[in-house]
């Protein structure tokens, strides 16, 4: 299997607290791995540095063969850039434009940024939100939307730049229970289709159902990462024992 | 008070407004570009637009208008002299709003999500194109109720720079009260400028209603 992301050694502190200790672990193409544990365990740090919304301290990260961090510095602008254009990011909070239209949350980057025309951009949007069910809301302001259709749009405006690995910070987690299923059913058709993304979640049900492999978290470092049902059935570490005991309470 | 009282004063109050008009177009962007060095990160830059906000906004702006207007001619090592009184008096009254807009730019930008700039981030686009796509347009609909007050303001503040000579609708009211002995002709500039304002802040209450569609 190809891979398309390898992560090697990263770590990153904020200041004296050091976040991220010595990670590392490959990603295939078409994989998905859900990320789980406690708060503050550095879940979404991982992800930010990955994003380039945080800066890495050490250690070496190849995303698509290129490699964006290495022998601690960055890639030079354009490799960067580049990077930033094979993954795609979805925030816990949405995070849509509110002064733009469905369509324009999802149309302005690959029109700014890959310079697609505009009939084409909307083209492509169309066929993202009849994928995600909201083909008659491609009007609608985020405000007249629930979070659930928020959040769905939220995914249609990152697919629409075609990225290699899609990343989710808790994309659930900001959603009223009713809500979750929506945006989680989208999820589980992008790995129905071979999407590579890595998931961070607290829906532990859907983390085993949709993933590839888990990977433990916590204070830092990967506890553990394998096989879902292994994990979940047999946990090797005492660690992820009792967070999973406690998640099914 | 006749006819040509009348005129002479709608000649004031025609140079007031071209006062005001260019002094709002310039310092709008000069504002937006204080608030941008104040912002910086490095002191080169944060520092001096700090002092320059503290110091435009803690004295007079009657004080300002006279040593820009005056201070050239004292300080002859800088071979500068106003060659027109208009322009240093509209340069004065710039230089002051771009520190009050300034602030109020800086409070917009700072409440403006971080999560926004993160998305536009992410999505590829480069930091200049952030700001005027995503988080501009978001700042502006936040400042409009601020600014309003403050352009409201400057059509007042116009009024200042009489001080200097300035034939706008103020120094023409005062030259037309003391011939006629008579206040009417305040009464007049006053009714002026109240209509000044109004049609101001419909304008201003306009835009805000143009950027109400969304929340
Ligand atoms: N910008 C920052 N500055 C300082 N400390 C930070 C910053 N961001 C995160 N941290 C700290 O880093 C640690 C890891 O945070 P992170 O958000 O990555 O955890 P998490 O696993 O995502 O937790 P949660 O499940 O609550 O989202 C926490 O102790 C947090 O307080
Ligand atoms: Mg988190």
């Amino acid at each position: 299997m190809e891979t398309v992301l390898s992560v090697k050694g990263l770590r990153k502190s904020f200041g004296q607290l050091e976040v991220l200790k010595d990670i590392s672990f490959d990603l295939g193409r078409g994989q998905v791995i859900s990320v789980l544990g406690p708060s503050g365990g550095g879940k979404s740090t991982l992800l930010r540095c990955l994003t380039q919304l945080e800066t890495i301290d050490s250690g070496r990260v190849e995303i698509c063969g290129e490699t964006l961090f290495a022998d601690g510095k960055y890639a030079e602008k354009e490799a960067l850039a580049k990077i930033t254009l094979k993954v795609g990011l979805v925030f816990q909070n949405f995070n849509l434009f509110p002064h733009m239209s469905v369509t324009e949350n999802i149309i302005t980057a690959p029109m700014r940024v890959k310079k697609i025309p505009k009939d084409e951009a909307v083209e492509t949007a169309k066929g993202l939100l009849a994928k995600i069910g909201l083909s008659d809301k491609a009007d609608y302001y985020p405000y007249q939307l629930s979070g659930g259709q928020q959040q769905r749009v939220a995914i249609a405006r990152a697919l629409a730049l075609s990225p290699e690995i899609l990343f989710f910070d808790e994309p659930t987690s900001a959603l009223d229970p009713e809500l979750t299923g929506e945006v989680l059913r989208v999820i589980r058709s992008l790995a129905d289709s071979r999407m590579t993304m890595i998931i961070v979640t607290h829906e532990m049900t859907f983390a085993r159902g949709v993933s590839d492999r888990i990977i433990f978290m916590e204070g830092g470092v990967i506890v553990e990462d394998g096989d879902p049902e292994a994990l979940f059935t047999n946990p090797k570490n005492p660690r992820t024992r009792e967070f999973l005991s406690r998640a099914a309470d | 008070m006749n006819q040509n009282v009348l005129m002479l004063m709608l000649q004031g109050a025609s140079m007031t407004v071209r006062i005001f008009a260019v002094a709002l177009v310039c310092s709008l962007p000069l504002g937006l570009i204080v608030a941008a060095l104040r912002m910086s990160r490095l002191w080169i830059f944060n520092l001096p637009a700090k002092i320059y906000i503290v110091v435009l906004r803690g004295t007079p702006l009657m004080l300002q208008i006279f040593f820009i207007y005056f201070g050239p001619a004292f300080m002859p090592i800088f071979h500068f002299r106003w060659s027109d009184r208009v322009v240093a008096a509209t340069v004065a009254l710039v230089l002051n709003y771009a520190a009050y807009y300034a602030e109020i730019f800086r409070s917009g930008i700072e409440g403006i999500p971080l999560g926004q700039s993160e998305a536009g981030k992410v999505l590829g686009l480069s930091r200049v194109q952030t700001f005027f796509i995503v988080v501009l347009p978001q700042v502006i609909k936040r400042v409009l109720p601020p600014l309003a007050n403050e352009v409201s303001s400057l059509v007042k503040d116009t009024s200042l720079i009489h001080v200097v000579g300035i034939t706008e609708l103020m120094l023409v009211a005062k030259q037309q009260a003391s011939r006629l002995t008579n206040p009417l002709p305040y009464a007049v500039a006053a009714l002026i400028y109240l209509v000044i304002n109004t049609v101001v802040s419909r304008i201003m209450a306009a835009f805000e209603k143009k950027l109400s569609y969304y929340r």
